[in-house]
């Protein structure tokens, strides 16, 4: 597959998607990532300052490590991680085999109303990404 | 494989540096962050045991200024370069632009330089990449040794150990005292940033 490369619609079209679903709803800051743990676009609420390239590499490597566990236990992958913070937790979801969601949220987003915007958000970005390598 | 953003045109480039446990990896990478620090926007990255051997990885992002317009973020890694620890070895190889092998040039860890070279070769292959075909610079590290009185292989012999049939480009360095550490990130930038170009055009 090649992803190495985005055309800027897309892009704007994936940031789009991510404005509307998860930064509407008070999540602090959205990043997309490739397993390869480069950033493939981010966005925040304007406020939050996160350092996001230590982030996603961070992310990815977390991300690896916690998939090479579930073949360990015999599973195919572990589809929810999530970490929780006093202030601040964040959810990891996988878009496919190469790229990652990561949302960053306060305390006053519950994580069930998150998962169905993030579900959604996946399935639009997804639509975006296949007319992309088709 | 490098990340283009054509909308806020950037490109992230991922640099491995790769080699046998205790030979330097991190040494260089602190020596990089101590010295650029003016281009270095963000603390650089350790995952590391009690004992300061590194667990997982560090990262130190960097920005290299602009190429035809576009921004050239560099991102730097080690690999741990313990023998035990090759499964996360090969997932920081995942997406990799070029590679640094260091060596160590101390003579009694000879062995242990041409085992992680071939082991790079069989974790490269695991994506699809070869070892002849991916930007790669090999550093010589710990030269500064042989006026400690410890023993240290000669350029030569190290060369004919690792770089015989490779034929990249290849240097002594010290990463503690920093003794061709840029030179060798400046090498593998190119050599990697060449590549890319060529990838893309």
């Amino acid at each position: 597959m090649n992803y190495g490369i985005v055309s800027q619609e897309q892009l704007e079209q994936i940031d789009t998607i991510l404005a509307d679903k998860l930064i509407k709803l008070g999540v602090d800051c959205v990043i997309i990532i490739d397993m390869a743990g480069n950033i493939i676009t981010a966005k925040d609420n304007g406020e939050s300052k996160y350092d996001v390239y230590s982030f996603a590499a961070l992310a990815a490597g977390n991300f690896a490590t916690v998939d090479a566990m579930a073949k360990l236990v015999g599973e195919a992958e572990f589809s929810l991680l999530f970490h929780k913070g006093q202030e601040s937790n964040i959810h990891f979801s996988k878009i496919d085999d190469e790229l990652l969601l990561i949302s960053m949220f306060g305390k006053d987003i519950s994580l069930g109303f998150l998962r169905l915007n993030v579900v959604e958000a996946i399935d639009q970005i997804k639509t975006v990404w296949d007319t992309s390598s088709s | 494989m490098s990340f283009i953003n054509l909308k806020d045109k950037v490109v992230q480039v991922k640099i491995v540096y790769y080699g046998p446990g205790r030979c330097g990896k991190t040494t260089n990478l602190e020596y990089i962050n101590r010295k650029f620090r003016d281009q270095i926007q963000s603390e650089m990255v350790s995952l590391k045991t009690h004992g300061d051997r590194t667990l997982f990885f560090d990262f130190l992002p960097f920005d290299m200024g602009q190429i035809k317009g576009y921004d050239i973020k560099i991102q730097l890694y080690t690999v741990p370069g313990q023998v035990k620890y090759n499964a996360t070895r090969k997932l920081v190889l995942k997406g990799v632009d070029g590679v640094v092998f260091v060596a160590d040039a101390m003579e009694k860890q000879r062995e242990k330089n041409i085992r992680s070279l071939n082991q790079l070769h069989e974790n490269l292959q695991a994506y699809k990449e070869s070892i002849f075909k991916i930007p790669l610079v090999i550093q010589y590290n710990k030269v500064d040794l042989k006026d400690h009185g410890v023993p240290v292989l000669p350029t030569a012999v190290l060369r004919k150990d690792l770089n015989s049939r490779l034929k990249v480009p290849d240097l002594e360095a010290s990463a503690i005292t920093g003794y061709n550490v840029a030179a060798t990130l400046k090498k593998i930038i190119s050599a990697t940033v060449v590549s890319i170009q060529k990838k893309l055009l």
